[in-house]
């Protein structure tokens, strides 16, 4: 039947379909290559090591919110999660000698306190996503945006109720710092660190009951549901999952940025969500790679990165990244249409 | 495929009329009773499925097939009677417990996670594990394995996305084969294959046969049953008719234990007279696939003509092409002497063309509307006054005409579409498409899922349809109607045209190898 080897394609048809199929990707290569001639710098080790740095975040956020497109949902709250994570390592992580601490008379505490404090709320508000997505059978668009609001109150609430009020949180603890944005043996640790989360990811996708349930889920799930899959419970999993990885993004971002607010994280969805899509991770469900999400935040960040660097407006950037989205649904879709 | 392919029918082989093998009851279903709402649909329902053999289940839509093997697997609670599994009680929970017990059905709509692989299609739900991890490599030994059973040859890893709808039938065989199946239901599984296919799934039965597998099969399709099976129990309107073995039974005796009345009373008398030529279809084919190639015929005012052919013929691709669904690639359409050219459904409906589709339930109703909304929405624009804007006064005039001219069965026109019969819902479809004024009626399947009564209802309103000057074309799966309500048939097979006949003067058994002519896809070799 069909092998794995990739085969040239050899009718005009045949190749037509191969640029349809891939035209995004062509597209935004071409986006780059002219970015390359217009600035031959872009071209270098440092460029690259902040592309990756500057993805790192990204593309943790992007499979959490990844796994749930392939489930046939999405995640509004994403943005909002991360926030919360953001703050909340923050507020527990500052310098013992800096002015205005949110827990004044906080001992220094060790880095996976807060890191694991991080990851259980974010975890704690997506399981309720995933609870009230299975058994209520609510749209995973509503069931989040009304997460994303509510959220956006606790966090608001949490962020002002510090011993200085609503200020956004600063001063970290220099360990917290370098943890994040130090390097080690000359590789950037956020890269390091989005690195072992693929890994996993990959792993948790493609060699687990849970990843091979995930795709089943989101590909069919009445057939799932026939064949003894626990169709609530691999979605409330896949939830719980997103939310580990945004409370792990959140901790990442607060020190990556250097300071923390409730306005942290706002916005960040969309750009996960698109990042996804670009990488090939259809909303139709069912369907979707760890390499996809990676290639498809690389792609973006080279994008807006790239288009900074030549100097163009960062309105028209806007203009080309919606386009961009959109091209890419429309071609996914277009894969799908039958010529009648 | 290779197998489908190098293939060749014949037919003896898998004649077992007669061979009836002694052999122990695997299941036996005893008096099962189902009431909803107080309406009965099963009554005292028996059934004996023994290893090794075939046993068919007949019955009209509606029968209580359906309902029955629900309560088999324990979609439904049965209200009396019991279940025997080798001689012992039982009652399953869902189809996944039955399916643990060796009772499995391949379903009509194949129910199956098309992006993934077919190894992890079928071991869904209960993956091999080494150690925290999938186990691939079994998997994909196993499904091998599972394969050579039935003598399938297919690749474990191809997504189920990339095969034919017999191959996906296949694996599904292959996952309840995986679960040590003693009894497998088929439904309706030669619906959407070809000939070929077909004969590729006999063969497949006749290999679950040899290893002693009681199979429970369910089909319309009287040849199938009479080629494949050993026992035969039929159902009408709930109720059991009675079981016999094969060689005891023809086609007429079928017929009547599941229609319970001769033929003739199915259909109201033709009164339409058939007048001038109205339309002329010259050498019509179509651009994309599946190609319908060369078709020619006249159709005259006030006709019904059929469309007959087996699942595949190219029947409902020629309604498409007639009303602008699909694109041409050459070949023309007159009325009245003078060309038109229906560019699309927009255009057709300008050329007083109405097209009801095959799958009412998806490309025909708007279930979560009212009868108003459905049966005016294709004639909206009529309903506009000066500034634009609907006028409800007039909607529901309409709605409430149709009511009555269509005797649609119904407590107000405010009523959702979706809690009327299927054969209420089609004369509402029907009303809708009238409202638009169409000289030219294409109906597909008109009469699909609905219940008997329905349908003398429906072919009355097509034969007065006619009558009234209006041309029609039906297109059915169902010769008897065919024959009971039309004046010519076209028959399609594989694409083409095999001919149009005289209702009056010809029988099941001309149409039947009229459908049969171009199956091995060379009408050259064959002229």
């Amino acid at each position: 039947m069909t092998g794995s080897r990739i085969r040239l394609p050899k009718t005009k048809e045949q190749w037509k379909d191969l640029l349809i199929k891939n035209a995004i990707v062509i597209v935004i290569l071409l986006i780059i290559l002219f970015i390359i001639i217009r600035e031959p710098a872009f071209l270098s080790g440092s460029v690259l090591r902040n592309i990756l740095t500057q993805s790192a975040v990204r593309l943790i956020l992007a499979f959490g919110v990844g796994g749930i497109i392939i489930l046939q949902g999405t995640d509004l709250s994403l943005g909002r999660s991360v926030g919360f994570a953001a703050v909340i390592a923050g507020s527990m992580l500052q310098r013992a000698d800096y002015a205005s601490r949110f827990y004044p008379e906080m001992e220094a505490l060790p880095l996976f306190v807060p890191l694991l404090a991080a990851i259980v709320v974010s975890a704690f508000f997506s399981a309720i996503n995933g609870w009230v997505v299975a058994k209520f059978k609510i749209h995973p668009f509503l069931a989040t945006l009304g997460m994303m609001i509510t959220l956006y109150g606790i966090l608001s609430i949490y962020f002002a109720s510090g011993a200085p009020g609503p200020q956004p949180i600063g001063g970290f603890d220099t360990r917290y710092t370098e943890f994040v944005i130090g390097v080690t043996l000359g590789i950037p640790n956020l890269v390091i660190y989005a690195a072992l989360v693929s890994v996993v990811v990959w792993v948790l996708w493609n060699k687990t009951t849970f990843g091979k349930n995930l795709y089943a889920v989101g590909g069919n799930p009445e057939a799932a549901k026939v064949s003894g899959v626990n169709v609530s419970k691999t979605i409330i999993l896949v939830y719980i999952m997103a939310g580990v990885l945004y409370g792990i993004g959140g901790f990442l971002e607060a020190a990556r940025i250097g300071s923390a607010n409730n306005g942290t994280g706002f916005g960040y969805e969309l750009d996960a969500i698109a990042a996804c899509v670009v990488g090939g991770i259809s909303f139709s469900g069912g369907i979707g790679k760890v390499s996809g999400a990676i290639a498809g935040v690389i792609m973006f960040t080279v994008i807006s990165y790239g288009m900074t660097f030549i100097g163009m407006d960062q309105y028209y950037q806007y203009i080309i990244k919606g386009v961009i989205i959109v091209a890419a649904v429309a071609l996914d879709a277009k894969k799908y249409i039958k010529k009648t | 495929m290779r197998v489908a392919e190098g293939y060749t029918p014949s037919a003896t082989i898998f004649v077992y009329k007669g061979v009836l093998p002694v052999a122990d009851i695997l299941l036996s279903i005893k008096g099962v009773c189902k009431s909803f709402s107080g309406v009965q649909v099963l009554k005292d329902v028996h059934l004996e499925v023994r290893a090794g053999t075939v046993h068919s289940l007949m019955g009209e839509n509606g029968a209580g097939k359906s309902t029955l093997m629900k309560c088999l697997f324990g979609i439904y609670r049965q209200d009396g009677g019991e279940f025997f599994l080798d001689g012992k009680p039982f009652n399953f929970t869902d189809p996944k417990h039955a399916l643990e017990n060796g009772v499995s059905m391949v379903h009509q709509e194949l129910n199956q996670v098309t992006q993934r692989s077919i190894a992890d299609n079928v071991w869904l739900g209960r993956y091999p594990k080494k150690g925290l991890f999938i186990d691939e490599k079994k998997m994909r030994a196993d499904t091998l394995e599972l394969f050579k059973r039935i003598d399938i040859h297919l690749d474990p890893d191809t997504p189920l996305h990339r095969l034919s709808v017999s191959q996906r039938q296949m694996v599904e065989i292959a996952k309840a084969i995986s679960y040590d199946a003693k009894i497998i239901v088929l439904d309706e599984p030669t619906s959407s294959l070809t000939d070929n296919e077909v004969e590729t799934l006999f063969r497949i039965i006749g290999v679950l046969k040899t290893q002693g597998v009681g199979v429970i099969y369910i089909s319309h399709k009287m040849d199938e049953i009479f080629r494949i099976s050993d026992y035969v129990t039929v159902l009408r309107d709930g109720t059991y008719i009675g079981t016999e073995s094969i060689q005891n039974l023809s086609m007429e005796k079928v017929v009547n234990m599941m229609v319970g009345r001769d033929l003739e009373d199915r259909f109201p008398p033709k009164t339409n007279v058939p007048g001038a030529v109205h339309m002329t279809v010259r050498g019509v084919t179509t651009k994309y696939p599946p190609i319908v190639h060369d078709i020619n015929f006249e159709l005259r005012r006030g006709e019904i003509l059929g469309i007959a052919g087996l699942v595949g013929a190219g029947r409902t691709e020629l309604m498409e092409s007639l009303f602008g669904v699909r694109t041409l690639a050459s070949g023309e359409v007159l009325i009245d002497g003078k060309p038109i050219h229906n560019k699309n459904p927009n255009k057709a409906i300008g050329n007083h063309f109405a097209y009801l589709t095959e799958e009412r339930r998806e490309t025909g109703i708007y279930p979560m509307a009212d009868i108003t909304f459905n049966s005016t929405i294709a004639n909206i624009e009529a309903y506009k006054n000066r500034l634009g804007f609907l006028v409800d006064a007039k909607l529901e005039k309409d709605a409430d005409t149709q009511i009555k001219a269509m005797r649609i069965k119904t407590p107000s026109k405010r009523e959702l579409i979706r809690s009327l019969s299927g054969g209420n819902q089609q004369k509402v479809i029907i009303g809708r498409w009238l409202l638009t004024n169409p000289d030219i009626l294409l109906l597909d399947e008109p009469t699909r899922g609905i219940d008997v009564g329905a349908k003398y209802e429906i072919y009355q309103l097509i034969i007065n349809l006619a009558k009234s000057g209006k041309s029609v074309i039906v297109v059915s799966s169902e010769m008897p109607e065919l024959i009971g309500i039309t004046n010519r048939i076209l028959v399609m097979s594989n694409g083409y045209m095999a001919g149009i006949v005289d209702t009056e003067t010809t029988s099941q058994t001309e149409i039947f190898h009229l459908a049969m002519k171009y199956l091995n896809n060379s009408r050259e070799a064959e002229v």
